[in-house]
């Protein structure tokens, strides 16, 4: 279909720049985005028939990693070869 | 230098934005709207079976006019519980380890309670402070203690909450800087330490439950007496 349309998986590599282009920056624009992504990804792993633990696990190791990287720059600096 | 340890509690933020501020939009996402179809997903049913017996439990020794105060009592369970579980995963920031947010919590809505019973039977709330049955020459006495101890529960459900959580991720931290410190030099007794701390990971879920629970119960019990 036209490039606007499509989801950015079924973006080719070549395409990405133009792509781009055809995306809303706006902060409506911005979370329209995070929300069709948020129920992508909810209808992909989650609402589906026989859902197991997978789904949710996906999403609680993804916060794990966000926190990680949110406090890089506090946890950087403890050193463990310090002996008290 | 043991101040380190202290380290864990203060707000971290990255570009000027605080952490805490995930850490409390995160449990949104992980409370599903219910859509409009009959059979929803395994999440949702699970969910919403655990939401009905919460409201059920909380909602029993209410009359009906307490029973307004059913989605914020649930809300907040849901709230709490969720932030509370998730502060156990590793680099995750507990928000309620804040004072701050605790009281933010817990005296707006005490003083809900007891200004609504103040307003709409002031007598009976005020015969609260006098149980029955004291001998006459006490009653100025238990009166001045029964007023501290109505005007001290906000205090106390809001530090009762960061105590218990602080205290458990504090516990958590240290038990396991000993383990590995000790791994190098007697595997034997850091693997002592790791069971302890394995039974201590079970007993934080287990607190990281019941607080979220006691907070919104003594709640609904102070709203018992008002409403």
């Amino acid at each position: 279909g036209p490039l606007s349309e499509r989801r950015l998986m079924d973006v080719r590599l070549g395409e990405l720049p133009a792509w781009l282009a055809t995306c809303d920056f706006s902060p409506q624009g911005l979370l329209g985005g995070v929300q069709k992504a948020w129920s992508n990804y909810y209808d992909k792993y989650i609402n589906v028939k026989r859902g197991g633990p997978a789904g949710i696990s996906m999403l609680l190791a993804g916060y794990c990693l966000l926190s990680y990287g949110w406090n890089y720059q506090h946890i950087s600096k403890i050193s463990f070869l310090v002996s008290v | 230098m043991n101040l380190s340890f202290f380290d864990q509690f203060t707000s971290p933020s990255l570009l000027g934005i605080p952490l805490i501020l995930l850490a409390m939009l995160f449990p949104a996402l992980l409370i599903p709207m219910p859509d409009n179809r009959w059979i929803t997903n395994r999440f949702s049913t699970l969910q919403s079976w655990f939401f009905h017996l919460i409201t059920k439990q909380l909602m029993m020794p209410l009359n009906k006019n307490g029973h307004k105060w059913a989605l914020i009592l649930t809300s907040l369970m849901a709230f709490l519980l969720m932030i509370n579980l998730l502060g156990l995963l590793p680099y995750t920031f507990t928000p309620t380890t804040q004072l701050s947010m605790n009281m933010a919590l817990a005296f707006p809505l005490w003083l809900a309670t007891l200004l609504m019973g103040l307003r709409n039977q002031p007598s009976i709330s005020l015969g609260h402070l006098l149980p029955e049955g004291t001998p006459t020459p006490l009653i100025p006495a238990l009166i001045l203690i029964e007023t501290t101890s109505l005007l001290i529960r906000p205090l106390a459900l809001g530090v009762r909450l960061t105590a218990n959580l602080t205290a458990g991720h504090l516990l958590i931290q240290l038990i396991s800087t000993a383990t590995t410190t000790l791994l190098p030099i007697i595997p034997s007794v850091s693997l002592l330490t790791a069971l302890i701390l394995l039974l201590l990971t079970i007993l934080e879920v287990a607190v990281a439950m019941i607080q979220a629970y006691v907070f919104v119960l003594l709640l609904s019990l102070y709203l018992q007496e008002n409403i």
